[in-house]
């Protein structure tokens, strides 16, 4: 079992350091950052990277002849390899940029789901899902008729499988997250994956805050599709990936429509493109994708397996603090093993509000997120309206944790 | 800089830790109404019984923070007892107290044209002039605001 005891790769003073806006004081107090599973920061080579591309190679892609519109294809195409390479997608035209992870559960559910599902035919989500995860299916139930079924949360914070052979059985598709936003929970998403395959059904893994921190190969996950977003893995908002096997998207029905994803129109009917620009309609995020690519640059330069390790590591350190400053009158919610679990730590401190905590917080130059994390039907299963939640990534370190137990010790003093 | 103490106003905090007229009343003859803040999941339950164009009583039940507890606290004692048309003034007013500093919070400087007042409250509102200090803080107002447009809602329905 990993505890406090764990050791970090690296010091995160240095990373620090390579993130600019870490470097700005708020309300006079230095910027502690910990709201990573909202929205990560970036460092300076992906705002680079991006910034170069707009001051020397921007022009539209797929389209022009002239060398900087080839050099703009380039970078657009080569941050799709990047990607691939970086989950271990067996070729880029099993990667389709999106605009969020959002976009990507939404194409499978419109694309998939319209072609392939019937009134009557089983989905299975899980309660700890984000509403992402929940919304195109609850669409799809409206839609179709389709019946929706949930794997439930377990009192250890781990999703309760017992039932899982039971929800699976007559499944056309299962849904989860690879780790819940909320509790850090990692559910075995290879288990349910082929608990899910053996009724013939297909898995699909919202791995918006699993490919941000743990070295992720989509198919030893056992998944037919992975949806993830560049925003939290230190690249640009606007850039989201759908990774799905060839076979499948080769057999669905476009999502969106319009120039790019086309092979021919004529004024009777078109022709779809080829993977993955079939997926693509319209100018892409070029820029985006160019400071997605640096993103996965300089995750691949720490190492994945490090990333982890520091996680693990900081997750220990602040569940030991908490616990040991705050005792009784701390909740913290989901799985209690910081191995067992990726660095998000949601929590109810005595009977302040989640809202009141963060805007005390706020004044120490602490941001952590309060509010129910787009997660309401798990808001619920816990009994709250809503909880406070810190979240670490690569730059974050004991500083940083200090700085919110002594933002939260203010809390409980201006309360109390 | 605002600063805790002018969002956190004692009399706020003391609604906060006492809320007034907390509970539930028998529907019908009371109206029922459910405002959500989808933003940070509060939910408030708002019960408002019409007699004789009055209100007769006013309770309140859900969950959220500080700032959207405290604000209904005392906007139940603001509106309880008083006539359909003087609530619904009161919550005028406290909407203006609201928006009006929301036009203000470009800048701490002095106030540029006529200084005019014209959209002064036509109606004293007392204790709740403390939660003024909530539209330095502009993501808080939506806090403070939830109760009065439940209840808005609620007299709304009761008058349908």
């Amino acid at each position: 079992m990993s505890t406090s005891t764990a050791t970090t790769p690296w010091d995160a003073s240095l990373i620090k350091v390579d993130f600019p806006i870490l470097g700005q004081t708020v309300h006079d107090r230095r910027l502690v950052f910990l709201d990573s599973a909202a929205s990560s920061q970036k460092p300076d080579a992906v705002i680079k990277a991006m910034s170069g591309y707009y001051k020397t190679t921007h022009a539209n892609v797929h389209r022009g002849v002239y060398a900087m519109a080839e050099q703009a294809t380039n970078l657009y195409e080569g941050a799709r390899a990047k990607v691939a390479a970086f989950v271990g997608a067996g070729h880029s035209r099993e990667i389709i940029f999106t605009k969020n992870a959002t976009e990507s559960l939404n194409l499978v559910a419109k694309s998939w789901g319209h072609a392939n599902l019937r009134a009557g035919d089983a989905v299975v989500l899980s309660e700890i899902e984000h509403h992402a995860n929940l919304v195109p299916w609850l669409m799809l139930k409206d839609e179709l008729g389709i019946e929706l079924r949930y794997l439930a949360l377990g009192d250890d914070g781990h999703l309760d499988l017992d039932d899982l052979d039971r929800l699976v059985d007559g499944a056309k598709l299962v849904s989860v997250t690879a780790m819940s936003n909320v509790l850090g929970t990692l559910p075995p998403v290879r288990r349910i994956a082929d608990a899910a395959h053996a009724q013939g059904a297909l898995m699909v893994v919202d791995a918006s805050q699993y490919v941000p921190h743990l070295a992720t190969e989509v198919l030893a996950l056992g998944a037919d599709f992975v949806a993830f977003t560049g925003h939290k893995m230190l690249g640009p908002t606007g850039i989201g990936v759908l990774w799905g096997r060839s076979e499948l998207l080769d057999a669905m029905p476009p999502f969106l429509g319009g120039g790019d994803m086309i092979c021919d129109v004529r004024l009777d009917g078109y022709t779809p493109n080829e993977l993955p620009w079939k997926f693509e309609a319209g100018t892409p995020p070029i820029a985006e994708a160019v400071g997605l690519g640096a993103a996965v640059d300089y995750l691949d330069a720490l190492g994945m397996g490090a990333v982890r390790q520091h996680e693990v590591e900081i997750t220990g350190y602040a569940l030991a603090t908490l616990a040991d400053r705050f005792g009784d009158t701390i909740t913290v919610y989901g799985p209690a093993d910081p191995a067992e679990r990726g660095g998000v730590i949601s929590f109810s401190l005595a009977d302040v509000h989640p809202h009141d905590i963060s805007q005390v917080l706020d004044q120490s130059g602490v941001c952590i997120r309060a509010g129910h994390h787009c997660a309401k039907p798990l808001m619920r299963r816990l009994g709250v309206g809503a909880t406070a939640r810190a979240s670490f990534y690569i730059y974050n370190d004991h500083a940083d944790v200090d700085a919110l137990a002594d933002g939260l010790d203010a809390t409980t003093r201006f309360f109390a | 800089m605002a600063g805790l103490d002018d969002l956190y106003r004692e009399i706020i905090l003391d609604h906060y830790r006492s809320p007034r007229n907390r509970g539930e009343l028998a529907v019908p003859p009371a109206q029922r109404a459910e405002g959500f803040n989808p933003l940070c999941g509060d939910e408030i339950v708002v019960y408002v019984e019409v007699q004789s164009d009055r209100v007769a009583d006013v309770k309140i039940g859900g969950q959220g923070c500080s700032i959207s507890q405290a604000s209904a606290s005392m906007m139940s004692a603001a509106v309880k007892g008083r006539t359909v048309l003087e609530a619904r003034a009161v919550i005028r007013a406290f909407k203006a107290l609201m928006s009006i500093h929301e036009h203000r919070l470009d800048a701490d400087l002095p106030e540029d044209g006529d200084g005019d007042s014209e959209d002064a409250p036509p109606v004293a509102l007392g204790d709740l002039e403390a939660l003024q200090g909530v539209v330095r803080f502009p993501v808080r107002i939506k806090c403070a605001t939830l109760a009065w447009n439940t209840l808005a809602q609620g007299l709304d329905e009761a008058a349908s």
